[in-house]
């Protein structure tokens, strides 16, 4: 199993293929698309967290003393957009899920090549625009657009906004297009539905929702647009309008966008799980299906975020009982997860701390989930931090913790290179601290009652957001650290084997950077997803001595 | 110390102790839930870490297991639904008779005007002990009436009447929050709630004042010419508004809804939506005509019409119930 690779360059692979701009801009390799994904996506992350460090900071006194009021408003507004839809969406499925769909399932590429090509390309001219719009005034609303104020009462630039996320959506639509047809159609001879990996599973799910719920926003944002130029009354009442019609479409997609976002970190945090406990997933069949049942239900508790909005007491009743349901699956993944670690060979490597991270961050996001849910509860905290702490834990806490994790796991698939062990393990350990110091706070900002999307609050205030302040400063320098050393390893990092971590999956039997069609020839499975029993069964070379070393 | 570091809210109304019970229970089930999984996710991380000569031993799963760790979980939370559900409904439902007050907000302000014709900005006086209800619309975009001290919180839309209520139990002053986002000064769109011992709020109540709401409302009534047509005899263009109120009303095609504070609103600024039985779609409109204010005038006064003894807000005055059909009398209003 030791691999002949030396250092990069010298034998054939997708990144030394072909050299040149041209070669990366006009590339169908999904591995190649995933890099341009990869380097737009942090970008974008960068971009959005810049504007949450200047959140964070303007919060440290009572007075609003850093930027002007609107300043602030814009700055929560377009750490939102940015965050959500040109980092959060696209992140996993794009870059890790670009990558590896194609490998894990044993085929050479994506059903739709070129289209996977064009969805970046719709990415990128949604991004050029948000900078743009962002660059020349902004937005004021909160990414949440809420009529009549997003269409009668501020004078910022809401229709260029709204098409940069329209453009950036069919990208999200593509991607999620080319993912189903894919699965479906080219798997490898013996790749059945109950061999697939759960990441798999995971994206499967989550591209169903790409697909049914990015064009209910698109048609909301569109509605906008038409109402705040041809002034047609659709939601402001003035007009004869319906400002709740806005709220029903917008969370129609938005709230399953928080599965976009979470279902592909469960498939990473099962992938990871399995290698690092040598165990198959404990109850495989019910984590693939409950991704699918996330993804159903998921569609069926948008107005849960509008128990205070003016609707019916009975709608709000049904709602809360599903989003019930929706929490059961969840529950039932976190059991899974857990019970894989009973009488596991666990080892502490920086992919599964991340996934132990990303266990008790999930844990204490769903969990609180629960209090949202309830209808007496959410009353009183909605709109306030505790919302805001509740969907960091899953959106950040969860979903990016996850996306961390793969990226370690997978990198050195991806560079060809060992990321510095050591460096990777405290970076995980900053970021976990930093998250909590961060977030927890802002629960009981939230049931002590400041509301969110404040510039200025009461002097009680205080000392809570002093401390999510300085967490975030923490969270920070963990963030950046990845960065650093990914960076670094690209050039200095020792040689990564083929299968670093002894892993099961298609993916791992390719070469450390995969040729350009990923397998030689065409493989076949005989096996069943995460078969480390028969990998530790057979390898002459233990795994804990096949580990890489810290660089 | 703690004045700059709370734990947790002042509880001033009737309301807050149900809410923060629940919010205890959850507290606790789920700090066992995390408890529970943290504990295993250690135990097991350290118990079966990696060692040489020992590989991990598969388990394929349990559906046994997995249906106990889907029903339990279910079944824990349709107590918290129901019991989330009970709290909700007791805090959505005004109580019959309460002291109502009209809100109007607009950015970056709470304009409220109690039925009894004071009116406050960005400042709410209540008695302790009351049952108040707030009858609220905003006149541009949506916002949000929160006070954390009473866990009470409704939007405020505008174009129609949100409606939300509380009974403060403890003397002091709290902050009113406006909790949806509104534009540049949203976190400046605050307030407070002066809760008082009733003598106190008494004394406050004596203070100057046009008169009740519904009287206000009376003269709007005249004004605008709605006395020619709502007639208080069965001769009039459009129904007689005598004893309408809180009834239901059959309307011409077919429907039948209860007369509330929106249908009223509604029959105001879009007359043809909803006619009653028996009448032609003749009124105009008054959307532009009439501001929030007086639309809240308006609909004091037709609710007035349905009190016991109706008749007008001028001949409320003899009446012990409810508040909102009386001149600020000294004394015997408080006396609940």
């Amino acid at each position: 199993m030791a691999t002949p690779s030396g250092p990069q360059g010298e034998r054939e692979n997708y990144l030394n293929k072909h050299y040149g701009v041209g070669s990366w801009l006009l590339t169908t390799d999904h591995k190649r698309i995933a890099l341009l994904y990869l380097i737009s996506i942090t970008f974008f992350f960068f971009i959005g967290g810049f504007f949450a460090l200047l959140i964070r900071l303007e919060l440290l006194t009572p007075a609003g003393d850093l930027v002007q009021a609107d300043s602030y408003n814009k700055l929560f507004t377009m750490h939102g957009m940015v965050m959500v839809f040109f980092f959060l969406i696209p992140s996993i499925p794009a870059v890790l899920g670009n990558f590896l769909v194609p490998m894990m399932i044993g085929a050479r590429d994506l059903a739709f090549p070129r289209i996977n090509l064009l969805s970046w390309y719709l990415y990128i001219i949604g991004g050029v625009m948000m900078m743009h719009c962002m660059l020349t005034g902004g937005v004021d609303t909160g990414w949440t657009f809420y009529t009549p104020f997003s269409t009668a009462f501020t004078n910022t630039k809401i229709v260029e906004a709204g098409l940069a996320i329209f453009v950036a959506g069919f990208s999200s639509i593509l991607t999620g297009l080319n993912f189903v047809v894919t699965i479906h159609r080219m798997r490898a001879p013996g790749m059945t539905w109950s061999r697939l990996p759960l990441f798999i599973w995971a994206h499967y799910a989550t591209s169903i929702i790409q697909i049914l719920g990015t064009p209910v926003i698109a048609i909301t944002i569109v509605l906008v647009a038409v109402e705040r130029t041809l002034h047609l009354g659709i939601f402001d009442p003035k007009l004869g309008g319906d400002p709740l019609l806005f709220q029903h479409l917008f969370w129609f997609y938005s709230h399953p966008a928080v599965y976009i976002m979470i279902l592909p970190s469960m498939g990473i945090v099962s992938e990871i799980i399995a290698c690092f406990s040598r165990k198959r997933i404990f109850g495989y069949s019910f984590v693939a299906l409950s991704s699918i049942a996330i993804a159903v239900f998921g569609f069926l508790v948008w107005a849960h975020h509008m128990f205070v909005a003016g609707i019916s007491v009975y709608a709000a009743l049904i709602f809360s009982l599903l989003s019930y349901a929706v929490a059961v699956p969840s529950a039932v993944k976190v059991f899974n997860w857990t019970a894989t670690l009973y009488k596991g060979s666990i080892r502490y490597d920086a992919p599964m701390l991340y996934a132990f991270g990303f266990l008790g961050l999930f844990t204490i996001g769903g969990l609180t989930g629960l209090f949202l849910a309830c209808l007496g509860i959410d009353v009183h905290v909605t709109d306030t931090y505790f919302v805001v702490a509740h969907f960091h834990y899953i959106m950040v806490g969860g979903a990016l913790m996850g996306y961390l994790g793969g990226m370690h796991f997978w990198w050195p698939k991806i560079s060809g290179r060992l990321y510095p062990e050591g460096w990777a393990r405290l970076a995980a350990l900053i970021v976990f601290i930093g998250f909590n110091l961060t977030f927890f706070p802002q629960f009981i900002l939230g049931y002590v009652g400041m509301p969110r999307r404040y510039y200025q609050y009461p002097q009680e205030f205080q000392v809570l957001n002093v401390l999510s302040t300085a967490g975030a400063t923490v969270l920070g320098v963990g963030y950046l650290l990845p960065m650093i050393y990914f960076l670094w390893s690209m050039r200095y990092g020792k040689p990564a084997p083929d299968n670093p971590w002894n892993a099961a999956g298609l993916e791992w039997k390719t070469p450390s950077p995969p040729t350009t069609f990923n397998f030689e020839e065409e493989p076949v499975v005989t096996w069943e997803a995460y078969n480390y029993e028969e990998i530790d069964a057979h390898s002459d070379i233990r795994p804990d001595e096949e580990a890489p070393s810290v660089g | 110390m703690f004045d700059n570091f709370p734990l947790w809210p002042d509880r001033a109304s009737s309301t807050a102790g149900n809410v923060d019970a629940l919010y205890i229970f959850l507290l606790i089930v789920s700090g066992l839930m995390t408890l529970l999984i943290f504990t295993a996710v250690v135990y097991f991380a350290a118990r079966y870490r990696r060692q040489h000569g020992v590989n991990a031993e598969q388990i394929d799963g349990s559906t046994p297991l997995e249906l106990t760790w889907s029903i339990i979980p279910l079944a824990v939370f349709m107590v918290i639904f129901l019991w989330g559900a009970v709290v909700y409904f007791k805090g959505r439902t005004p109580p019959r008779d309460s002291t109502e007050v009209y809100v109007v907000a607009k950015q970056w302000m709470w304009k409220l005007e109690h039925a009894e014709g004071q009116r406050e900005i960005n400042e709410l006086h209540v008695p302790v002990g009351r049952d108040v209800k707030l009858i609220m619309t905003s006149q541009d975009v949506i916002h949000s009436f929160y006070v954390p001290a009473f866990r009470m919180k409704q939007d405020v839309l505008p174009g129609r009447y949100t409606v939300a209520w509380f009974r403060a139990t403890k003397p002091g002053t709290y902050h009113l929050f406006c909790a949806e986002y509104c534009g540049t000064q949203h976190s400046g769109m605050i307030g407070s709630i002066i809760v008082q011992e009733p003598a106190q709020y008494e004394a406050w109540m004596s203070g100057g004042t046009t008169g009740p709401l519904s009287a206000t409302g009376e003269k709007i009534f005249a004004e605008l010419g709605c006395v020619t047509c709502h007639r208080t005899d069965t001769q009039g263009r459009g129904p007689n508004l005598q004893g309408v109120f809180g009834k239901p009303v059959l309307l011409e095609d077919g429907r039948t809804l209860t007369a509330d504070e929106n249908y009223v609103r509604e029959s105001i600024l879009d007359p043809g939506a909803k006619v009653v039985k028996g009448f032609k779609p003749v009124m105009p409109t008054f959307q532009g005509l009439v501001s929030e204010e007086q639309l809240n005038a308006l609909v004091a006064y037709v609710k007035s019409l349905s009190q016991p003894g109706a008749g007008g807000a001028k001949t409320a005055a003899a009446e012990p119930q409810p508040a909102s059909s009386k001149p600020p009398a000294k004394g015997s209003q408080v006396n609940r």
